[in-house]
């Protein structure tokens, strides 16, 4: 029996051996998103964003020659399951790069991995100052810091009317949500824009009343919202119910895409700052690029809205195809080397590393592009 | 004053979500000694039958309530019969295995069936909240608080009046004596665990549209549901009504006026209080001893 299954197995792989050498075989880039849990939503948005540039490369004939795989892990919005999945496509999947992990707190948790297994990872989403600054030279974040994003916020503050004077934040108990409280409050301070009450919900918390009834008893005339799209919307639909008539801002790149096709009462806004709006796609920095990426996007049908994180993915893997290109070879270390030459455009912007932390341990930043977009009654606009 | 007031209202509307997940758990322990780990998953399996007859079905959404229920009553009936009943001599270690292997089942089923991303169910009622005074609502959060509390006397009159009720009652007190009288036991069992999956499932149908529904949307409020009946009493039906609604205050109230970031805290420390003070819970079970 087990001759037969043993003759049978070498059968099914004889086709793969008799192929003309291994250069036809893909070379794997390695992806760990939230696909369940808390922030699934957009875990998935982003995976999505990758798999379409998956074809897209592909259909440009790969790289190296090769055609590229993606090897998706789910790290169950879990920092524990984060580590587990890295450790997967890392040890068992053999990838050289990789790609992750949405949430601060679950590419905080992998880093440490990194240096052990000296592979880098492309960051997509994760703004927590301390990912570029803490010394691992095998990060590579495109996402802006909350610092960033509060800083392109605070040059845009004349576009409000009536203005700003007073802020809350309702953030995610976590690196992410702490991190953007503390980054605004400074940003804005800085405009001689005080801060006022800072409240906090658990990832997986649903009821947010207790909270938002806390805010409103607070003079602020805007709350500032930090988590994933599930969350905020929720935090959005809630606050009508409680009748926190502030202006509600989202932080983090987060677009509540639902909210479109069951919109807030009428006479509800509310502000979302994202990196790439695809309502606007033909005002990005690299029109054909964002093109190329809605069209396929709508072509198979997902939330239109998904978009706003779904390009995360895409650029994530434009980067990381560029720096295989650039090394000659998919090999970690080469890549690494590779990513501090990659100078490409994305569908945010121009994506090219500085370096941050310490001298000798530098991790790569980008610098993207911010963009502020107002939700009223289910209509996107441009602020 | 008026914060209070609002804070007053927000722990009521989140009591009774509280009390209608409890009863379920508490009734299917009490009944059957089983420490019912696929309860989180019929609430999801009832948000997700509703949003998908909603949605998908373009069925009505009092309809689909209703329907919601029916299915989660059906499945927990099939679940009993296929797991439960050739489990009924085996020790509760083994029993509560076999649930935790449901439980993952049944959610990687829904993972695989509607994908990770939450969905928002749609309902008829206005996005404007109800204001009385100081203090708002939203319609459809007094609709489902309004449909929990007569679910919740429904149920009590059903068990206390009915002879399903009484041979309910009866297998509690002691299986043995009970179906010495007559009572079909295993019946009962099917009866019982079919209706606290039900209830389970009708409170999915209820908030699914309040929230989001999600695949994991079950852990939390599987969690919490424990939670409460442990807080109310181990098979105390009173004590899961009670231990829902002094949860809903305490997590609402500390959280609005001590903290946020610690708001499930409080609620797990007044059960460990209720513990040290009080270890069969607010309200213990009557059970006959002996």
């Amino acid at each position: 029996m087990l001759q037969r299954r043993t003759f049978l197995l070498s059968g099914l792989a004889l086709p793969a051996l008799s192929r003309p050498g291994a250069a036809a075989d893909p070379i794997k880039i390695g992806m760990t998103q939230p696909l369940t849990g808390a922030v699934a939503a957009s875990g998935t948005y982003v995976a999505n964003g990758a798999r379409i540039a998956l074809d897209v490369l592909n259909r440009e004939g790969g790289v190296l020659g090769r055609p590229i795989q993606l090897v998706l892990e789910d790290n169950k919005s879990n920092p524990r399951e984060a580590v587990a999945s890295v450790e997967k496509l890392v040890l068992s999947d053999k990838v050289p790069v990789l790609i992750g992990a949405w949430s601060s707190t679950f590419t905080l948790a992998i880093m440490p991995k990194l240096l052990e297994y000296k592979v880098p990872m492309v960051v997509e989403t994760s703004s927590a100052a301390r990912i570029t600054t803490s010394g691992n030279p095998y990060v590579f974040r495109i996402a802006p810091t909350s610092e960033m994003e509060a800083l392109a916020f605070a040059e845009q503050l004349g576009k409000f009317n009536p203005p700003i004077r007073k802020i809350d934040f309702l953030s995610v108990n976590n690196d992410f949500g702490r991190g953007a409280a503390e980054k605004f409050a400074a940003a804005l301070a800085a405009k001689g824009i005080a801060t006022g009450r800072t409240e906090t919900m658990t990832p997986e918390a649903t009821d947010l009343a207790a909270q938002l009834t806390a805010l409103k008893q607070s003079d602020a005339d805007t709350v500032f919202i930090t988590s994933g799209v599930e969350q905020t919307t929720l935090a959005l639909r809630q606050a009508v119910e409680q009748r926190l008539n502030k202006r509600m801002v989202t932080t983090g790149g987060a677009f509540p895409d639902q909210l479109v096709a069951n919109p807030l009462p009428a006479g509800r806004s509310s502000y979302h700052i994202l990196f790439f709006a695809p309502w606007f796609s033909e005002r990005a920095p690299y029109a054909p690029i964002a093109r190329t990426f809605t069209e396929e996007w709508t072509k198979r049908g997902w939330d239109f809205g998904g978009m706003t994180e779904g390009y995360r993915g895409y650029d994530a893997m434009l980067t990381v195809k560029e720096a295989i290109r650039l090394a000659g070879k998919p090999e970690a270390e080469a890549i690494r080397q590779a990513l501090w030459q990659v100078k490409i455009p994305g569908i945010n912007g121009d994506i090219a590393f500085v370096k941050e932390g310490p001298a000798g341990q530098e991790s790569g930043q980008n610098r993207p592009n911010v963009t502020i977009v107002q939700l009223s009654e289910g209509k996107t606009s441009l602020l | 004053m008026d914060q209070a007031l609002q804070h007053l209202v927000n722990g009521t509307v989140l009591g009774g979500t509280y009390a209608l997940l409890g009863i379920g758990l508490t009734l299917v322990f009490g009944v059957m000694r089983v420490v019912n780990f696929t309860h989180g998953e019929f609430y999801a399996f009832g948000a997700y039958i509703t949003y998908g007859l909603i949605v998908l079905g373009g069925v009505n959404y009092f309809l689909a309530l209703p329907l919601a229920t029916l299915a989660g009553v059906a499945l927990g009936a099939l679940l009993e019969v296929a797991l439960l009943r050739p489990m009924r001599k085996a020790d509760i270690d083994s029993v509560m295995l076999v649930m935790i292997g449901a439980m993952l089942a049944m959610q990687n089923l829904e993972m695989f069936a509607w994908g990770g991303v939450a969905k928002l169910t749609p309902n008829p009622f206005d996005g404007s909240p109800l204001v009385f005074g100081p203090v708002s609502v939203l319609p459809l959060r007094l609709f489902v608080l309004v449909v929990s509390v007569l679910m919740l006397l429904g149920f009590w009159l059903a068990l206390e009046r009915s002879r399903a009720g009484m041979a309910m009652r009866a297998t509690f007190q002691d299986p043995e004596t009970a179906a010495l009288m007559g009572v079909r036991v295993g019946w009962v069992n099917t009866a019982t665990f079919a209706l606290g999956s039900g209830l389970a499932a009708a409170s999915g149908a209820l908030l699914g549209p309040v929230f989001m529904t999600s695949p994991t949307m079950g852990d939390l409020v599987g969690l919490k549901a424990f939670a409460i009946v442990i807080l109310g009493g181990l098979g105390s039906l009173p004590g899961a009504t009670l231990g829902g609604f002094a949860l809903g205050f305490v997590e609402e109230f500390a959280g609005g006026y001590l903290s946020t970031e610690y708001r499930d805290t409080f609620g797990f420390l007044l059960i460990i209080a209720v513990l040290v003070l009080r270890p069969q819970g607010l309200v213990p079970a009557r059970e006959r001893i002996g």
